[in-house]
């Protein structure tokens, strides 16, 4: 298949995250000291069970992140071609999420319907075959369009959640016997004595969490197929594949902005605290001054002139799908404008502890450079800190985007993301009769992710901070 | 004391110089007068005259930083950043894009923005320290477990959401409260008390977690075990020495808000109709009225400032360790 690969800005970006969080991975893995908190966290059966959790989310956002345009077809199934021979695609980019929600992508109704719901939500004149009218809800164009008779929806629902979570939770055991049996060759070969209580695999808990994890998965899944999970909105589109193209927007928000604040924060934190004088003074002038304009004002103030920028420069812009991703990305700029000052102040109170250690003290006297004493002795030392406030900062920007797109200042309105969708409930939830879908399936998405990145933050942060360390 | 107050306040002068100089940067370099102007009028094809006259009607025809066609020190004041921003030490906010003076709005929408603030303020303090003292009191105990995972699950639910649900069940469902609106006099329990209970349960999440911390590590300390060991019950131990010396540090992360109470919670008064500073910010923002955005932007950073000198003060006066010289 012809496709023309296609990466949006934040799309590198991300590549770049996932880049670095490897290249840190495997830095930690050779150093013993770094290596026991991360054991401790896997110790944490909550931990674990928020990992996997986020692995999932994380999983969809990485596919959701991968562009590309596919060939416009001709009517034989070809791709079409212009009179150089070359293939001509479609203007409108798609992910590799896309593609594997394909079914549910394409299934546009006209306007709401419920939940499951194998009719509209609201009455319509429909026109009997026999040409008299009458006023009732029509029928879906898709949600359970297989069914012959209505009444077998109830039955047609169990069947499809019990055999779709069953034949899932039965790969999850497929998958989890093949790791006993790896673990138990591994470990009787080489070590017989090795220590038993594995984090990981321990908890008999963790493995039913799992599973039932996996159930749910599978349930959605099935149902999916032939009907509309969590309904349709306004414009008929599919509430859960509107969710989950929610996710990507969330994650790149909380995880770019981070990217975007963490070299400003580390180089100001560490030189205001190492260097002093008037580098501090200066340094200390900033942070204050950036930090005493309320976040939400400068956010917003900065988006509007991004606004008045696209309005007056349209040219760089030409798709919706690249304007809106510059908006996110700008937003996330913006945020990390905002929120570097925070850990750029515990990092300037950290090393200026650490430059009166021993051990700084004695590489000055031996007349070494500042910039490798900063590089060798402070920024590993104050490592952990970066670590906690990063993941502890996560779920709060989450939270963040969602009260931004609410004030008109977050993403592109355009964009699939749980704020867009909370604003568009608040009116939906004022009129008769209520659709509350759409506020439901962007609360238990939501929660889903801000609830596992809390708990894995803490389970983090009481393994890296040593005031915490209990062993 | 007052030295040091003096020179803070001092301090404060270049901080909001700053702050000033940031705003005019985003508003006025990013974008010309021109675009402005051409995005305000908001049609297409907009006559020069038309746009020249809203430049000289909103001062957006003078220079930016130095007009050399006056003398003196007019070279500065007649530009741009003088007009805008500099006046703004003088707590000058000129008019909105509406016409209305915004001082004056200011004013009047002070109140209902501390009506719904400062309650929930309070009880949020209130009922944050009693809980996480109860709670510190039976730690490791099942409840204190319970109530950490009940604390997280607090956290991680977004504060639209206890919103939309309070005005859904208790306006619409039960009908116990106005779904929004604000009015001045007697009636306004009525409208201010599901806003400030749904502040206070959404505070309660991170406010009990943070306070629990901090009075566990006061409980750990020396001079606890000493009051124990000296005899005295639980309760005079919790109450008297825990709480007292726990509540430094609660008073340094606290006391940073108060000034900034004044401006309202943007979401907050949105939802509820409450015409305080912070729907007043979304209305200017959504209109895209700059100068207000502007005048709030440096409101909040006064407030801000004043904030972080209160801190100081309280920290000594509550701390007699800490001297400020």
């Amino acid at each position: 298949m012809n496709l023309n690969f296609d990466p949006l800005t934040t799309d590198l970006l991300v590549y770049l995250l996932v880049f670095a969080a490897i290249v840190f991975a495997s830095y930690s893995a050779c150093f013993e000291h770094l290596r026991a908190p991360w054991r401790q966290v896997a110790h944490n059966k909550i931990a674990m069970a928020s990992a996997l959790v986020l692995s999932g989310y994380l999983l969809i956002a990485l596919c959701d992140s991968i562009h590309f345009q596919q060939p416009l077809l001709e009517a034989n199934g070809k791709p079409s071609r212009d009179q150089g021979g070359n293939i001509v695609y479609q203007s409108e980019a798609i992910s590799l999420f896309d593609l594997f929600v394909k079914n549910i992508r394409e299934k546009d109704e006209k306007t709401y319907s419920a939940p499951l719901a194998t009719h509209y939500y609201t009455k319509e004149n429909i026109t009997l075959p026999d040409g008299k009218q009458v006023r009732n809800f029509p029928r879906l164009q898709y949600g359970g369009k297989h069914l012959g008779n209505q009444n077998q929806r109830f039955r047609d629902l169990v069947d499809k959640a019990l055999r779709g979570g069953g034949l899932f939770v039965l790969w999850g055991f497929a998958i989890i016997g093949i790791f006993f049996l790896a673990k138990k060759f591994s470990t009787s070969g080489s070590s017989p004595d090795s220590p038993s209580k594995d984090g990981i695999f321990s908890g008999g808990s963790l493995v039913i969490f799992s599973l039932v994890v996996l159930f749910c998965l599978g349930v959605a899944f099935f149902i999916s197929k032939d009907y509309h999970l969590f309904g349709t909105d306004k414009v008929g589109q599919d509430v859960f594949y509107r969710a989950l193209k929610g996710i990507r927007t969330g994650i790149v928000i909380g995880t770019l902005t981070t990217l975007i604040m963490l070299p400003f924060a580390i180089m100001m934190g560490i030189m205001a605290g190492y260097f002093k004088g008037w580098v501090d003074d200066l340094i200390q002038y900033i942070y204050i001054t950036l930090s005493s304009i309320p976040g939400v004002l400068l956010i917003a103030s900065a988006i509007l002139m991004l606004d008045v920028y696209m309005d007056t420069h349209p040219e760089k812009f030409d798709t919706i799908i690249v304007r809106s991703d510059w908006r996110l990305l700008f937003l996330c700029a913006i945020l990390g404008v905002s929120s570097w000052t925070g850990l750029c102040r515990i990092l300037r109170g950290e090393t200026l502890k650490l430059r009166e250690m021993e051990y700084v003290q004695a590489s000055e006297s031996l007349g070494v450079g500042h910039f490798k004493i900063l590089w060798k002795h402070i920024v590993p030392n104050v490592m952990h800190i970066v670590l906690i406030t990063v993941v502890l900062g996560f779920s709060s920007l989450v939270l963040a985007e969602a009260v931004l797109s609410y004030v008109g200042v977050g993403v592109d309105p355009s964009m699939e993301s749980w704020g867009n969708m909370i604003n568009a409930a608040t009116l939906e939830l004022a009129r008769e009769p209520i659709v509350w879908w759409n506020l439901a399936a962007a609360f238990v998405f939501m929660f889903g992710l801000v609830l596992s990145a809390n708990l894995f933050a803490d389970a983090v942060r009481d393994a890296f901070d040593p005031r915490l360390r209990t062993r | 004391m007052l030295n040091y107050i003096i020179r803070r306040t001092l301090y404060a002068l270049p901080v909001l110089l700053g702050v000033n100089l940031i705003t005019f940067l985003l508003f006025f370099v990013v974008n010309t007068p021109d675009q402005m102007a051409r995005m305000k009028l908001g049609i297409k094809r907009v006559t020069p005259e038309a746009m020249e006259k809203w430049k000289r009607d909103h001062n957006y025809h003078l220079p930016r930083f130095w007009n050399d066609s006056e003398s003196g020190a007019q070279k500065i004041t007649q530009t741009i950043f003088y007009q805008k921003s500099m006046v703004l030490f003088a707590f000058r906010f000129g008019k909105s894009d509406e016409g209305e003076d915004i001082s004056h709005e200011i004013r009047k929408r002070m109140w209902p923005s501390l009506a719904i603030a400062l309650p929930t303020f309070l009880l949020g303090i209130l009922v944050n320290i009693t809980l996480s003292l109860f709670i510190a009191s039976v730690r490791g105990s099942y409840l204190d477990i319970n109530a950490m995972v009940w604390c997280v699950i607090i956290m991680s639910i977004s504060g639209m959401f206890y919103i939309i649900g309070g005005q859904y069940y208790f306006g619409k469902v039960l009908r116990l409260v106005p779904i929004s609106g604000f009015e001045p006099g007697s009636s306004t329990i009525k409208f201010v008390i599901l806003p400030v209970l749904i502040g206070v349960l959404y505070g309660i999440g991170g406010g009990v977690r943070w306070y629990r911390t901090l009075f566990l590590e006061e409980i750990g300390k020396d001079y606890v075990r000493t009051a124990r060991a000296k005899g005295l019950p639980e309760t005079t131990v919790l109450f008297k020495h825990t709480l007292k010396n726990g509540l430094i540090p609660i008073l340094t992360g606290v006391v940073v808000i108060i000034p900034s109470l004044f401006m309202g919670s943007l979401v907050m008064e949105n939802f509820f109709g409450i015409p305080g500073l912070g729907s007043y910010t979304i209305d200017a923002i959504r209109s895209q009225d700059f100068n207000v955005i502007k005048s709030m932007v440096f409101l909040g950073s006064v407030l801000y400032i004043v904030g972080l000198l209160l801190t100081d003060i309280c920290y000594s006066w509550a701390d007699p360790r800490i001297r400020f010289k």
